[in-house]
């Protein structure tokens, strides 16, 4: 099907109020329709779909736990715990109990702001970024026990996100350095995590700093965002390091300019394909592979739609929600609010 | 004991009177220096402006009120880190520094170290962004740079300077907004 020939539309589904302070992320379960949303105002709001009424509301308030700003969440694979990275050093690990959450581990070592966790595809490892520099690797033991597996310091500044493949243990981080390192497990040295690329302006890299990285859902592709206004495609053969034969390094595919004029914070690819991304113009941009393959130049990707002035300020996060019925988006924004979105065609 | 001040010895600019903006809106003497000043900024912006004259001076109406939050009586008094004198007596900032494009809801600000090396410039960035911030509707873009070839480390000062995250994280930090407040807060001679 291709999207291009239709008509789309980001149809505004519902504003979630509450939040007294920017909202720096929002992430959907994997497994039930519940959305997270973290703050400014040091809090993490859970918000549920009632079955009945198909609306949203604030079901609980996770508070008094970080002691300043929740700068981002993540789901468990399994839907049943919350990890949330604070300003404040630590990462607080939530467990659902149906009708609170309540606060299992906190995970303490950086030396100053969390930005971002991340779990693996089977719960396992944790991962963690910071002002610090550093990348902590945390493996999850039974009875909520979290112990650091790795530290690695290869970035030369502030690390904004970090995120593992979508089907390999192999994790990726992007960086106030501009670059994105890409790190997995060697048996060399008594076995440790290794730095195996580095993704940077002589590779086609970002020329300011990277603020996000998504992956396509068979995760040979990949998407990040940057702060020199630019998003990125990248791709790697992974059926190479599936079967074993080593690493197969990541490639630049195409870059796409000129569609926001500041700042992109966020970017996500959905499981039908479609890229958004949201920035500090208060734009959300929808992008699509285009049919036309260009065997010289390889894929490349058109602009579906722009929604302009989404929200009344800068668009933090973007999420594709997980749900194959429809395609809702969900954006987090510094005036606030969280927004829902359905992407629809219009006849 | 040693003063430890980066620059001990600043050059004070003597400042401009400060003109009325009353008094400016029923001027029509335009061949006035001040009033030309004045224009000149208007010019950068009248090309963004529409052609209605009816909405152009209400936009010139809003811009000149915006003007004035930012740098006849605001962002020009804040006061410098190190010395009791006033960014615009340091010659930090000055009318020109500031850039306004209001169909556009966005500002920029220049400003000129007084020293080459000072460290004292994230603060003086971080101040007039806060005051800036504090002053213009939540629309606004704000962008605050060093001007071009006044500061070694002008690159790395401007990238901090510009990265929201890390100018909110740094907000939280109770002694640098205890620094930043006492920057901004008005002295009463």
């Amino acid at each position: 099907m291709d999207l291009m020939e239709k008509n789309m539309e980001l149809i505004e589904v519902q504003k979630l109020e509450g939040h007294t302070d920017r909202v720096w992320n929002a992430a959907w379960n994997p497994v039930s329709p519940i959305l997270a949303s973290c703050s400014g105002d040091n809090t993490v709001r859970i918000w549920e779909q009632s079955s009945l009424s198909r609306s949203w509301s604030c079901k609980t308030v996770l508070e008094e736990t970080h002691t300043r700003t929740v700068r981002s969440c993540s789901w468990s694979p399994s839907g049943k715990l919350l990890a949330t990275a604070s300003f404040d050093g630590t990462t607080a690990i939530w467990e659902d109990l149906g009708d609170e959450f309540e606060c299992i581990s906190t995970l303490e070592g950086h030396e100053n702001e969390v930005k971002s966790v991340s779990w693996n595809a089977s719960g396992s490892y944790l991962a963690t970024c910071s002002r610090d520099k550093s990348v902590w690797i945390w493996e999850v033991l039974g009875g909520n026990e979290y112990d650091c597996a790795s530290v690695l310091n290869g970035h030369t500044q502030d690390v904004k996100m970090v995120l593992w493949h979508p089907t390999m243990d192999v994790l990726f981080s992007c960086s106030y350095d501009n670059t994105i390192k890409v790190v997995w497990w060697s048996e060399d040295d008594d076995g440790d995590y290794q730095c195996v690329q580095t993704l940077d302006e002589s590779t086609n890299g970002h020329s300011s700093t990277v603020w996000a990285i998504s992956f396509n859902a068979a995760g040979d592709k990949m998407v990040t965002c940057s702060d020199d206004l630019t998003l990125k495609i990248w791709r790697a053969d992974i059926s190479m390091m599936h079967s074993g034969e080593g690493y197969a390094p990541w490639t630049h595919v195409c870059t796409l300019s000129g569609y926001h004029d500041r700042t992109i914070f966020s970017t996500h690819w959905s499981s039908d394909d479609i890229i958004a991304s949201g920035a500090g113009d208060d734009a959300i941009g929808l992008f699509v592979e285009s049919k036309q393959h260009d065997s010289v130049n390889g894929p490349s990707f058109n602009l579906l739609l722009k929604k302009e002035k989404a929200h009344e300020m800068d668009i933090n996060s973007v999420q594709w929600s997980p749900s194959k019925e429809n395609r809702l988006l969900a954006s987090a924004s510094d005036d606030g609010m969280v927004k829902i979105w359905q992407l629809e065609t219009i006849p | 004991m040693v003063s430890g001040l980066i620059n001990e010895n600043p050059i004070v600019y003597e400042i401009k009177e400060r003109r009325d903006v009353r008094a400016y809106s029923s001027n029509t003497d335009e061949l006035s220096v001040d009033a030309i000043d004045q224009l000149e900024v208007f010019d950068i912006l009248f090309v963004r402006l529409s052609n209605s004259k009816a909405l152009c001076r209400t936009k010139i109406g809003i811009v000149l009120v915006i003007l004035n939050i930012c740098s006849a009586h605001h962002i020009r008094d804040i006061k410098d880190p190190e010395h009791p004198y006033s960014l615009e007596q340091l010659k930090v900032l000055t009318e020109d520094s500031v850039e306004v494009d209001d169909t556009k809801s966005h500002v920029r600000v220049t400003f000129t170290p007084t020293v080459e090396h000072c460290s004292m410039a994230t603060i003086i960035g971080l101040c007039v962004r806060v005051k800036l911030m504090r002053s213009l509707p939540s629309r606004y873009k704000i962008d605050i740079r060093v001007a071009p070839g006044t500061h070694a480390t002008e690159a790395a000062v401007n990238k901090q300077l510009n990265d929201k995250e890390r100018v909110a994280a740094a907000l939280e930090n109770p002694n640098l907004v205890e620094m930043v407040d006492e920057c901004l807060s008005p002295s009463f001679e």
